[in-house]
């Protein structure tokens, strides 16, 4: 029984770390950009397919495969998405930005479909999947290397957006454009590091969650919405908010599904988002940002 | 433009919706149909977007109530006449719940919660076996009979689909233009204008989406009924995706965008059909060309030609989208 929980723990941890990574890049294009991107599930079902391109196609050994996905990731979903969609469309305002993602999410789910295949495509897998065992409770290795990979990650991020000259600028920026372009910020490169950032971690994402399940032109649809939802539930304006945010619907999610439900295991997001909205609207660990109306 | 010839311009619209299916063969008039019942979802959904400024990403869902809503009442032996109503109440009811807690916080928190709320829907309506048949879906649907004039064939179909869009049309034009629908243009053009003047803009934002809720639930209604079998694939995330689509090619907060939107977004497929699978990824890709050049929708166009041959005086421009006070 205990063994159980905790299995079911530390898979949803495992799950939970990966969402953090992606609800993390979703908040910074939100914090830099005031860009909510409804392509982000999209961007994380996208780089899995580079790296399959780059090992049927180009004949790339692993390791480069994945290399020119995380390039080609940062490429198109960093760079070409701020340059092209959101920089031309940013200034008609939000809701047309809002639109313009939703339509990208399925300019890139249906080029997937047609071009690579509809059917779902086994993904080689980073890390050695062998079945380990902690205090009885049987967990893969994938799972807790998953963890500590994504852990790992946001360390490094914050440490960089906190200790290095870049990153304080890049928050600098965050907080307040116009302020930080007095200072002698250089803002639209700030901008644009956020987007190659948010890329990259969705590459990241990417990478270590297809082997658990398969390389799916699909898959975007409900990892899109977690990593919202991660990150309103922990704090749209913090880090460590859209962590928490991921790592308590990792594990909520698991243990759903197994003890109370596992055909409405989806309806939980939804029900976390009215509760936190109801409750605590700026999040878990979020500040409040005051009501302009 | 002039009162008279936007009057003689409707007018010739209607006569020319009269005059489209006649000698067509049934599955013209079906398309047809079909481009008349998802301007209702489109109008309603333009009344959220358009005028209201906050978006909705479950107008299936709401089509999916009120589809089965109407669809087991009427297997029940109930009138449509008197089971869509039900169904729309239920839109109304629902997404007054489901706004409520999303339009307390600022931000597009509705966009998400109605994300959410399109996959319980569609969950509800795959799980519930009992109740909603389950993947196999709602089977033999009536059509409404009204005495004299049955609309079992499609001709006559279309012709009842055509009031009850006329009726809901003037019913959305006598809702935008009330002191109502003022108040929610005030509250898309400038909010905290609004708000200082002391609309309450949470609840008018919050009365626009039930509204327009429950547009999506009449559209449901007349579709049960069109295709005479529903099943939760057809209200899925994609389909409201789709309508949302409608109301931005259309021009979001134009009275008639979601028609045109919807038109192009029925009658794009057939176009392009020769494209057979691309044709979703040419229509992403043009959606995206067009809120780079023309924001407005398709309706935005007229406006930008009208503009360049007719002068017209500008507001200032600081004064027109209000001095973005933070």
């Amino acid at each position: 029984m205990m063994s159980q929980f905790l299995q079911v723990l530390l898979s949803g941890l495992a799950t939970g770390s990966i969402y953090a990574l992606v609800a993390i890049g979703f908040a910074l294009v939100w914090q830099a950009a005031q860009t909510i991107n409804f392509a982000q599930g999209e961007f994380v079902m996208l780089p899995a397919f580079l790296v399959l391109v780059g090992l049927n196609y180009f004949d790339l050994p692993l390791w480069g495969a994945l290399l020119f996905g995380l390039g080609m990731s940062v490429l198109i979903l960093g760079a070409a998405f701020k340059k092209l969609v959101v920089e031309p469309i940013l200034p008609h305002g939000g809701i047309t930005l809002v639109i313009a993602t939703i339509a990208l999410g399925i300019l890139i789910r249906e080029s997937v479909k047609e071009f690579y295949s509809a059917e779902g495509q086994p993904f080689p897998s980073v890390l050695p999947s062998d079945p380990i065992n902690i205090f009885g409770a049987v967990v893969s290795l994938q799972d807790i290397l998953n963890l500590l990979l994504s852990l790992g990650i946001v360390v490094l991020l914050t440490l960089f957006l906190n200790r290095t000259r870049t990153g304080r600028c890049m928050q600098a920026t965050a907080q307040n454009p116009a302020v930080a372009e007095i200072l002698g910020v250089d803002v639209k490169r700030m901008v644009l590091y956020t987007f190659l950032i948010n890329a990259a971690l969705a590459a990241l994402a990417s990478f270590l969650i297809t082997p658990v399940y398969l390389a799916k032109f699909s898959n975007g649809e409900t990892l899109g919405l977690i990593a919202f939802i991660a990150a309103i539930v922990g704090g749209f304006n913090q880090i460590r908010g859209a962590l928490v945010g991921g790592l308590l619907i990792g594990v909520l999610d698991n243990l759903v599904a197994t003890y109370v439900t596992a055909e409405y295991r989806a309806a939980l997001p939804l029900i976390l988002l009215i509760l936190i909205i109801l409750v605590r609207p700026q999040g878990i660990l979020g500040t409040p940002e005051g009501r302009a109306v | 433009m002039a009162a008279w010839l936007r009057r003689i311009l409707i007018l010739a619209l209607i006569a020319l919706a009269i005059a489209a299916p006649l000698g067509q063969g049934n599955y013209i008039i079906y398309v047809l149909t079909s481009w008349l019942i998802f301007s209702i979802a489109a109008m309603g959904l333009n009344l959220t977007l358009g005028y209201a400024g906050q978006i909705s990403l479950a107008q299936a869902s709401f089509m999916a109530i009120g589809a089965y809503t109407t669809a087991l009442l009427t297997l029940a032996g109930w009138h449509w006449l008197a089971a869509m109503p039900l169904g729309v109440l239920a839109c109304f009811v629902i997404g007054f719940g489901l706004g409520y807690p999303a339009l307390r916080v600022k931000g597009h928190f509705l966009a998400f919660v109605t994300l959410a709320f399109n996959t319980l829907v569609f969950l509800v309506l795959r799980n519930e076996e009992w109740l909603t048949g389950g993947t196999y879906g709602l089977v033999g649907i009536p059509r409404p009979n009204l005495g004299l004039f049955s609309t079992m064939r499609s001709l006559p179909f279309y012709y009842f689909t055509l009031v009850v869009t006329i009726i809901a049309a003037l019913a959305m034009w006598g809702i935008v233009r009330s002191p109502w629908g003022r108040a929610f243009r005030a509250l898309r053009e400038n909010p905290i204008r609004a708000e200082s003047l002391g609309v309450d803009t949470r609840r008018i934002t919050l009365l626009a989406f039930a509204i327009g809720s429950m547009y999506g639930g009449l559209a449901g209604a007349l579709i049960a009924s069109l295709v005479q079998f529903i099943e939760p694939g057809s209200f899925g995330l994609a389909h409201s995706l789709r309508i949302l689509l409608m109301v931005a090619v259309g021009g979001a907060g134009y009275f008639f965008g979601p028609f045109l939107g919807a038109g192009v977004v029925i009658l794009l497929p057939e176009i392009l059909r020769f494209t057979e699978g691309y044709y979703l990824i040419i229509y992403a890709v043009l959606v995206i060309v067009m809120l780079i050049f023309v924001p407005t929708g398709m309706i935005g166009v007229w406006g930008r030609i009208r503009d360049r041959f007719i002068a017209r005086p500008v507001a200032r421009a600081d004064l027109q989208q209000g001095a973005q006070l933070k």
